[in-house]
């Protein structure tokens, strides 16, 4: 096995707290930089945007179409913007105006998602969004990313700013664990991260699903001499189909996991890459099942669903078999 | 029941709402307390519904728009006997059906709601099936007033004029209060009587708080032949708790241990004031 650097795992912040920080430097010198949100800054961390930056805040009220529509609208003037509201209402109520407002008419706004997945647990399935990567990969013109830690955050932030091209970032709301290879692999939209090479088994998580597959890997090296290699694949579209390709030469069983429903997110969008390139790995899609999803915290959720490090652990001791 | 009856109620509602928020360490505490005298008169006064017949056809229909604030609901339907109190201990754990909205899980629920927005459309269609079904039940729905800018709210009061639904009451908690701030400074919507009634409504002013008002405003609708009826319940978000009483964080504040004694304790003193 490869040691990639910074293995002493230090917990970082909660994603969202480093987009408002990075946003918050972006701002200090860059008038363009517009913030919009839906009765959502204080779901958002953006409490301090909004009073250092006045004028680069605009408040729309809980009225998400109209929140993704003045948005679309704004940045048709040039303007970066970046439209925060509950990954849940941001993908569902307004996907009309992200489809024709923002995607297919080409203005570059920047959605951010927040308490994306099942981040609001108990809350319910009004305020889980598990249908966000399925919907937006089927609409043409927009960059679909779930950064994992607090690096890939600002490093999404940063460069989505400087792109004039519709983007979705989802984040969760939970305190992160900064994760391994930012020098071996920098960011870059579009470009996975391998974060642990090993030679038996291939773990692609995205967004929050990252840390869990990370530390199975560990579980199964130390348990069961099992090197797994695991990867951040923080961009759903465009997909690295590069990586892919050069992970599923491997020959070794792959699985994918994800805080979203088991059709149409990552595990989906790698497995038509695959099989229409001819690769017949073992493959594993773990998500959320299409069922009325179990009530709980997330933590709960994900235990629930195997979306846990022993759950992992022990999808991929199944495939291994 | 008598206005001293429905008075100590509703005490009585918010402290198992105050019990429930701080067992579940979760919950939306202001705005459960600010509404709960309207769910209090409409289930115990107005609605023709309970367990017993539940599953009629005939039955009048309470739909909570404002779904966060469910724990007024589950107080009052625990009480009304849809279930048994003690499965409100569960609120918010793992594999309850009791969650942090409403779900039609839990017996005596009409609609799964939680996003903002949803509960004045679904109120319509239910209105119009009663129309459709010759039947004369009625539909309630409660709405937040930071609710108001959802766009869908504007084009659901427009077909409830269009089909003269005067069997369909909407009731806004207008605690003047969101999650970010005042409503007037966050997306002013003043004034709302004046706007619901260009849209074809019939609009009262009440105290929404005062169980009296709420008896005689529901007992006056429709207000208008063919119109849909609106109360503009003028309510104190957190109300009956000094220290949370128009103020903003408690929103989904949770209480302390020493917040939640002495809340139980000014609740306790309310009731020998009755
Ligand atoms: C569509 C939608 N957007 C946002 C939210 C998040 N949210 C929950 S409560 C709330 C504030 C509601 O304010 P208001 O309607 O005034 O309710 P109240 O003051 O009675 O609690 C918000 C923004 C939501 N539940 N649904
Ligand atoms: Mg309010």
């Amino acid at each position: 096995m490869e040691v990639i650097t910074d293995k002493n795992t230090v917990m970082g912040m909660a994603n969202l707290e480093k987009f408002s920080e990075t946003l918050q430097s972006l701002a200090e010198t860059d008038k363009d930089i517009i913030v919009v949100t839906s009765d959502s800054r204080g779901s958002g961390k953006l409490v301090p945007f909004g009073n250092r930056f006045p004028k680069q805040h605009i408040e729309i009220g809980i009225a998400e179409q109209n929140l993704v529509g003045v948005a679309a609208g704004i940045a048709s003037a040039g303007k970066k913007v970046f439209a925060v509201s509950p990954a849940c209402f941001l993908t569902a109520r307004s996907f009309e105006q992200i489809k024709n407002d923002v995607a297919y008419s080409d203005n570059p706004v920047k959605l951010i998602g927040i308490s994306a997945g099942v981040s609001y647990g108990a809350l319910g399935s009004t305020h889980h969004s598990l249908h966000d990567f399925a919907a937006l990969r089927a609409v043409n013109n927009i960059i679909v990313a779930a950064p994992a830690d607090n690096y890939e955050t600002e490093q999404a932030i940063l460069q989505a700013s400087a792109l004039r091209q519709p983007v979705y970032l989802r984040f969760g709301k939970k305190n992160v664990p900064d994760l391994p290879g930012q020098i071996e692999a920098p960011f870059q939209f579009g470009k996975g991260r391998v974060i642990r090479r090993g030679e038996d088994i291939v773990l692609i998580g995205t967004g929050e699903t990252v840390q869990p597959a990370l530390e199975a890997a560990e579980q199964l090296a130390v348990d069961n001499n099992i090197d797994a290699t695991v990867v951040s694949m923080h961009t759903i579209k465009p997909l690295d189909y590069e990586l892919l390709s050069q992970l599923a030469e491997m020959g070794k069983p792959i699985i994918t996991v994800e805080e979203h429903s088991v059709y149409g997110g990552l595990g989906e969008a790698c497995a038509s890459y695959l099989m229409e390139n001819n690769y017949r790995n073992k493959f594993k899609i773990m998500g959320i099942p299409d069922e009325y999803t179990v009530t709980g915290s997330q933590n709960d959720i994900f235990r629930h669903y195997g979306l846990s490090c022993e759950g992992i652990a022990a999808a991929a001791l199944k495939l291994l078999q | 029941m008598t206005e001293r009856e429905l008075k100590a109620k509703s005490v009585e509602y918010r402290k198992k709402i105050l019990k429930y928020i701080y067992k579940a360490k979760a919950g939306h505490t202001g705005g459960s307390l600010s509404c709960i005298d309207i769910l209090n008169v409409l289930y115990n006064q107005v609605l023709n519904v309970g367990p017993d017949n539940f599953k009629s056809p005939d039955r009048d229909r309470y739909i909570q728009s404002k779904g966060h604030c469910v724990e007024a609901l589950f107080v009052v339907l625990a009480d009304k006997g849809f279930f048994p109190e003690s499965d409100l201990e569960t609120l918010c754990q793992y594999k309850s059906h009791y969650i942090g909205h409403p779900t039609r899980k839990v017996n005596g629920v009409e609609q799964n709601t939680g996003a903002l927005g949803h509960g004045l459309p679904l109120s319509v269609g239910a209105a119009i099936a009663a129309r459709l079904d010759e039947k004369d039940y009625r539909v309630f729905t409660l709405l937040g007033d930071g609710e108001l800018p959802e766009g869908s709210n504007w084009e659901a009061a427009l077909t409830a004029s269009h089909y003269k639904l005067d069997n369909l009451c909407a009731i806004i908690d207008h605690n003047k209060l969101q999650i970010t701030g005042r409503t007037s400074e966050v997306c002013n919507t003043d004034p709302i009587d004046q706007k619901f009634e260009s849209f074809g409504w019939a609009v009262r002013h009440i105290d929404g708080n005062d169980v009296q008002q709420l008896k005689e405003a529901f007992e006056a609708i429709p207000f208008e032949k063919d119109k849909p009826s609106l109360i503009l319940a003028h309510t104190v978000k957190g109300k009956g708790i000094s220290y949370m009483e128009d103020v903003l964080k408690w929103h989904h504040g949770v209480p302390t241990a020493e917040e939640f004694e002495k809340a139980q304790h000014e609740l306790d003193e309310a009731l020998t004031l009755i």
